[in-house]
């Protein structure tokens, strides 16, 4: 008797249970190259996921895979994905762009949406991406009146165009407030190392850097620059407040919420196309941290007021006159760059020295 | 290119933060192998030690504590190993390499809620005068406790192994734990020691890199460290102040390495990140061709029957 009972629960359990999976929530996968505790890039990117879990609650079931590694391991896990039947995947770095293509071409059914990458290969791919370019030029801006020994450090990931872009524009607006500032470029070759970023900030400030600007996602640089003293930091990615209001005096923050909101809308509704999205300052994609009050009134004022005109568009961040640093005109005066040679940057202008690592 | 940029004194005083880690996991491992055992946990025991040093320290708020935690969690993982090779006669190759895999795994699950967290900052000694003296101030004076607590222990150790009736002892159970069984030591319990002492280090290192060195805490953050622990003892010939020249030469080959990037040198990348493990491999190999060799029961084990 008791047997049937429990079988008889058991069997109404399983029918309820598959009356849930008949609503069929959307899945939304997304995949992450650092942990979502980073406290910059991944961590954004996570909060963009709640985001969307609080906007359609029960309509939405996210996934998401921490610490995947650029390359083969990502198109595993990409490919799982879609096996366990994501209808949205989100790719947060630019090392997942062939992976991301690869699995998409294999699902067609599935949606994929590759951040800062430029290949969409097949109908279900969408790339986006944030003009942090923009962000930099606020940075550079106040980095050129902050330094006292001139010298700029920067920690940079890989050389892709991304960072390169970040580097031209950091360095164009610093050079604009401070003639003789001096940029030196350290590449981490990682997105997040913690040990790796710590040495290279502190090698920067071992040489004379009173500025470090990085475009690695962890805090270790905030630390370093706060264990040795007078040096000011940018927050990457995330706000990093936890740092201010120095070292860190400002941050660029990413704000993905929005459009992943929008995105998985659009699945819903079944309104979903590829697409090419590179939003900036002005439509909110990219937000300025708090300038704290490290940084003196008057530089604070006119690292808003960039910021003012980058919104609006009255300013572009690659305004001629440009030359390359090999000496050959880029941008005659008052001309700006179009964003097909934005997104491929490969070059530094005038003045950064150095090579770009091949 | 700008080699004018780069400051010898600072360049020195971080190659020896930088070789810290090294030097603990090294002279723990030192004493292990002395006594006769091969412990290739050492990776695994740092990265434990890093991550129970790291809660400790911000539980509590105090980096020193974060220490003694560390090195206590670094030793109660060797007791695994110990168990395993002198109780259960465990192949001690096979037991030290899961000993890693486990403390990678193990680590990476206790620290989930530590990714992201700030440490309580450790002190710098501040000694009056002292450290305010140009060159020698910044490179002898100017540096955390445990910094100098490694080159203490590498004193510590050479004078024990050469001066001390128990350094004695423990040569002999490394050499021929027969005879020295026969002669009424007690091999397993010597051995046992030993592999604690080098559990306790190990973690210490691996704290020193969560606390100090970064001061973060992430998954598989000591990277290899542990391994070029167990490299170093063997091309440093069993002698404690090669260790130390060794570790210091690590050390300082990846701190010039950095400095020669930011300086501009035009040298790819990928060559000047190699470099450190190229170079100290090598001086150590020049180093070791005397005839010093490894202890000779190292690796086999020892039970009383046979």
């Amino acid at each position: 008797m008791k047997l049937t009972n429990l079988l008889t629960s058991a069997a109404m359990a399983l029918g309820l249970a598959t009356a849930a999976v008949a609503e069929d929530p959307t899945k939304v996968g997304f995949v992450y190259v650092g942990p979502v505790g980073d406290g910059g890039w991944t961590y954004e990117h996570d909060q963009g996921r709640k985001a969307v879990v609080a906007e359609f609650g029960d309509k939405v079931e996210t996934v998401y895979v921490e610490n995947v590694a650029e390359g083969p391991d990502a198109e595993r896990v990409i490919t799982q994905m879609a096996l366990q039947g994501a209808d949205l995947i989100f790719t947060t770095s630019f090392g997942y762009m062939d992976p991301t293509n690869n699995v998409a071409a294999k699902f067609p059914d599935v949606k994929f949406e590759h951040a800062t990458g430029y290949k969409r290969n097949t109908e279900n791919v969408s790339t986006y991406s944030a003009r942090f370019y923009e962000g930099r030029a606020v940075q550079g801006t106040i980095a050129g009146h902050m330094t006292e020994s001139n010298i700029v450090g920067y920690i940079g990931s890989y050389p892709i165009p991304e960072v390169i872009r970040g580097i031209n524009s950091a360095y164009i607006h610093a050079k604009k407030v401070n003639p003789d500032v001096e940029f030196k470029i350290v590449w981490a070759f990682t997105w997040f190392d913690p040990a790796k970023e710590a040495d290279a900030a502190k090698v920067l400030i071992e040489q004379g850097a009173d500025v470090i600007l990085q475009h690695t996602d962890s805090t270790a640089p905030q630390a370093a620059a706060q264990a040795a003293g007078n040096v000011i930091t940018f927050g990457q990615a995330s706000d990093m407040a936890e740092y201010g209001p120095k070292p860190r005096v400002s941050s660029i923050i990413d704000d993905w919420a929005p459009y992943y909101i929008a995105r998985t809308k659009a699945v819903m509704d079944g309104t979903w196309t590829s697409t090419d999205t590179w939003d900036g300052i002005g439509a909110g994609m990219v937000g300025i941290g708090e300038i704290s009050d490290a940084v003196p009134a008057e530089v604070k004022a006119e690292a808003l007021a960039l910021k003012a005109a980058l919104a609006d568009g009255s300013y572009h961040a690659f305004t001629g006159p440009i030359t390359k640093q090999d000496g050959s005109a880029w941008l005659a005066d008052g001309e700006t760059a179009d964003d097909g040679t934005l997104a491929g940057m490969n070059f530094y202008v005038e003045g950064i020295e150095g090579d770009i690592p091949q | 290119m700008d080699l004018s940029a780069i400051n010898p004194v600072l360049l020195i005083a971080s190659l020896m933060v930088a070789a810290t880690p090294l030097l603990f996991a090294a002279i723990g491992e030192l004493v292990v192998e002395k006594a006769g055992v091969l412990n290739l946990g050492v990776e695994g025991m740092m990265i434990i030690g890093a991550i129970a040093g790291f809660a400790t320290a911000v539980e509590t708020g105090s980096p020193l504590l974060g220490f003694v935690a560390a090195a206590g969690a670094g030793a109660l993982l060797s007791v695994l190993f110990a168990i395993l090779t002198q109780f259960a006669q465990a192949n001690q190759v096979a037991s030290g390499l899961s000993l890693t895999l486990f403390g990678l795994g193990l680590s990476a699950l206790m620290g989930q809620s530590y990714v992201g967290v700030k440490p309580p900052q450790m002190e710098k000694l501040n000694i009056p005068v002292l450290s305010d003296l140009p060159v020698v101030g910044p490179i002898l004076f100017g540096h955390d406790l445990m910094l100098y607590v490694a080159i203490a222990l590498i004193a510590a150790v050479w004078a024990m192994i050469k001066f001390s009736r128990l350094g004695l002892v423990l040569r002999a159970v490394g050499e021929n734990h027969d005879a020295a069984h026969a002669l009424g030591y007690k091999v397993v319990r010597i051995r046992i020691l030993a592999i604690l002492f080098g559990g306790a280090c190990a973690g210490l290192g691996g704290a020193y890199i969560s606390l100090i060195r970064v001061p973060q805490w992430t998954e598989g953050m000591t990277a290899g460290i542990g391994w070029i622990a167990l490299a170093l003892v063997v091309f440093a010939s069993w002698k404690p102040w090669r260790v130390l020249l060794g570790a210091y030469l690590f050390g300082g080959v990846t701190v010039v390495q950095l400095n020669l990037q930011a300086a501009g040198v035009a040298i790819p990348v990928e060559y000047l990140a190699m470099s450190p493990y190229l170079i100290t491999i090598l001086v150590l190999v020049i180093l070791s061709a005397d005839k010093s060799s490894a202890p000779a029961a190292l690796g086999r084990n020892f039970h009383a029957s046979r």
